[in-house]
Parts: C-alpha cells; structure tokens; sequence
C-alpha cells in the first residue's frame, strides 16, 4: 500500500505534504514515517493517507463566470469617478 | 494544468515547464519527459546508495566513538535519500525492484565520486566537506525542479545535507588544526579528490543542449554549478593553508573561475562502471540485495 505522507512542522500550523511511504499496513507505515520524516524530532506531527482515499480536485474550468465571489469581479474605478463627479457638481 | 491535461501537448507542456511551471504524478506528462525524469533521479537514488559504501568502510575505523555514530547516522540518512528518491520513481512507473536489477547489473549509473576507493580518514573528510558540498549545490538547484513530488523531498535531503557538511568540515578543521601527519592526510586527500570534483558537475555543455535543462529537471547548467562550487569552496580550502592541485587555479578579472581542463574521458569511463571501485562496490550491493531478499518477500506478503 501507498501511503501519502503530510507534515506539521510546529503545533498549530498546517499539515503539508511531504512525501510516501509503502507498507504492508499502517503499522509499518508509522514505523517508515517515523524514520523518514520525525528521526530529528522536525515534526510536531504527521498524517498517514492510503493514496486511495485521496480525492483529488484540480480542475478549475471557469464555465459558470464566478467571478462575483472574487475581488477582481469587481471593476468600481469608473462609477466611482462618476459617483464623486456628481456629488460634487452638486446635482444631488 | 487543466487545459494542458486536455490537450497533450508537448510543446504547450514544453512552455509550462520553462515558464517556471510545476506538474505532480498525477497530470498528463509528456512520454520524453517521464523517460528522462526516471533516468535523472533513477541515478540520484543510486548514487545515494552506492554513497554510503565508501563511508561504511571507514564506520568501524573511525577515531572516536562520536565519529563512529555520527557517520552511521550519516549513512541512515543517505540511505534514507535513497529510499524516498526511488518511491518518487516507482511513482513514474519504474519498480523499486527494477532500480535494484538494473544496479547491481551495472545497467545503471551512479555519479563518478563513488567510484573511487577511501585511502585515509583524510578521504572521509574530504567526502564528507567536498563532494557533500559539491553535491548539495546539484541538489538545491533541484528545489525547483518541473516534477514538484521530487522537488518535495529535495527539501528534506537539502536539510540533512546540511549536517552532513558541517560533520565534514568539522572533521577536516580537527586534523588540520591536529599533528603535521594529520594535516598531511587532508592535504593528500585532496590532491586525490580534487579531479573527481571538477569532474562531478558533468561537461560544460551549454545549458540550452543540456535535455535536462530544457525540461527543467535541472534549473541549472553543469558549469554554473561548478563555477558556484569554486566561488563557495576554493576561498574555505585555502583559508586553512591546504594547497590545491591545480595551477590554472585562478578566479579573473570578471569573477569567473579559470581551470585546468578537467579529464572528461577518465569521467565517461569511470560512469560507465570501469571506475577503480566500481566492481567491488556492485558486488558489495548485490550480496546484500540477495541476502535481503525474504525481508522484502515478507514485507510484500
């Protein structure tokens, strides 16, 4: 079995992937990680993932315009600059 | 990557790549370049195995009970290197079992500095410091590297190379700073090591021929590598009165290290397994491979 293995550097941060070990069973897994990625004691932690229990998204396609949830969906310069015009040509 | 994965094309993936970008194991990759990312750090993983022969020899020789522990631990962690290298490569499709084969065959290539043989405790300082150094100018260039799961674990092999350095020099300042005979040692050692490094980063083909800069395996070309070895070491080596065996020695005017032309063939035949220690080293791993073989057979089962 192939597990994914993920690092905490420091208690409360996020765990980030760092490599795999495989192992017969998550016993041996331990054991490998232990080794590999904690023998310095550089890890406050580690996750062991079977890779199959992974489910991985990386497909963005922008097919639905969601850019109303994104700062850059967002172009106010123009209005404002006419907002500000009016206000100050005191047509309000 | 997602419009790349749809359109398996070479020369968009081509672009990508010296664009800066990176690609995991799990996206479409281009059949040349996975072919020349098993070859890279195939070979990577075989010189952190064969790596460690030549510091084992000296585990039970070594002065001191500190230096016995501390190159045992060294050796651990190459083996280590050597370990989460070849997962990156079973990962592309090439068999842990496989890379074992094709080793002990003399099929495969490991770098040209494990091949030669350890006369002194002199060598392992000089190993340890020099081609350690050497080696980790290779291996940090390889942070960057287009196949991000290597570029990964380049960062835990770059942290523990660290150490290894600094065991090396510490190693080299205690006979240096030690009796006439244990200068002596170093400075043999030296003169013995000082071709096999100027050989290590390869001919100075021009980085844009070099396929594995093209495809960014490498982010660096050979003689950029060796002129960043020269500017680190050369000024650490002459500082501590060591001679080094080479009169074109010198940097110019405009920073760039001149030297003796390195031989380039005593280099291909030396990779090509006809090296002073190549044989016995490979019967060394394939004894061992044979005698391991029911761990593996128990672990598989």
């Amino acid at each position: 079995m192939i597990f994914e293995v993920f690092r905490q550097d420091r208690k409360g941060q996020a765990f980030e992937h760092a490599g795999s070990v495989v192992a017969p069973d998550t016993e041996f897994a331990e054991a490998w990680a232990r080794e590999q990625y904690g023998r310095r004691g550089e890890s406050a932690a580690l996750w062991l993932v079977p890779r199959e229990a992974i489910h991985a998204v990386g497909d963005w396609a922008d097919e639905f315009d969601l850019k109303y949830r994104r700062v850059d969906g967002y172009s106010i310069k123009a209005r404002l600059k006419e907002a500000r015009e009016r206000a100050s040509s005191g047509a309000g | 990557m997602a419009a790349l994965e749809h359109s398996h094309d070479e020369q968009a993936f081509l672009a990508y790549v010296q664009g800066g970008g990176q690609v995991e194991t799990t996206d479409w990759l281009p059949d040349e370049y996975r072919a020349k990312l098993i070859k890279f750090i195939e070979m990577h993983g075989n010189s952190e195995l064969m790596g460690v022969l030549p510091e084992r020899e000296w585990i039970l020789r070594a002065p001191t009970l500190q230096r016995k522990l501390a190159l045992t631990a060294k050796v651990q962690d190459e083996v280590g290197h050597a370990q989460l290298i070849y997962r990156v490569v079973e990962d592309l499709g090439k068999p842990r079992e496989q890379c074992l084969a094709d080793l002990v065959s003399g099929k495969a290539k490991f770098h040209n500095v494990f091949h030669y043989p350890t006369k002194t405790w002199g060598d392992v300082g000089v190993i340890a410091w020099l081609v350690d150094a050497a080696a980790i100018i290779s291996q940090k260039a390889l942070l960057k590297c287009s196949y991000a799961p290597y570029a990964r674990i380049m960062k835990k092999i770059c942290w523990e190379e660290s150490f290894h350095i600094l065991h090396g020099r510490d190693v080299i300042l205690a006979l240096v700073t030690g009796t006439r005979e244990q200068f002596e040692l170093v400075q043999e050692a030296l003169v013995r090591w000082w071709p096999p490094l100027m050989q290590f980063h390869g001919n100075p083909i021009p980085k844009g021929d070099d396929p594995m800069f093209q495809w960014r395996i490498k982010s660096q070309g050979n003689e950029e590598a060796r002129q960043q070895f020269l500017e680190g070491y050369v000024p650490q080596i002459l500082e501590l009165g060591l001679e080094i065996p080479d009169p074109k020695l010198r940097r110019n005017d405009e920073g760039v290290w001149e030297y003796g032309e390195p031989d380039w063939d005593e280099l291909r035949q030396v990779v090509t397994g006809h090296g002073p220690k190549t044989e016995e080293r490979l019967a060394f791993r394939r004894r061992f491979l044979e005698q391991e073989r029911w761990v593996r057979e128990v672990l598989a089962a």
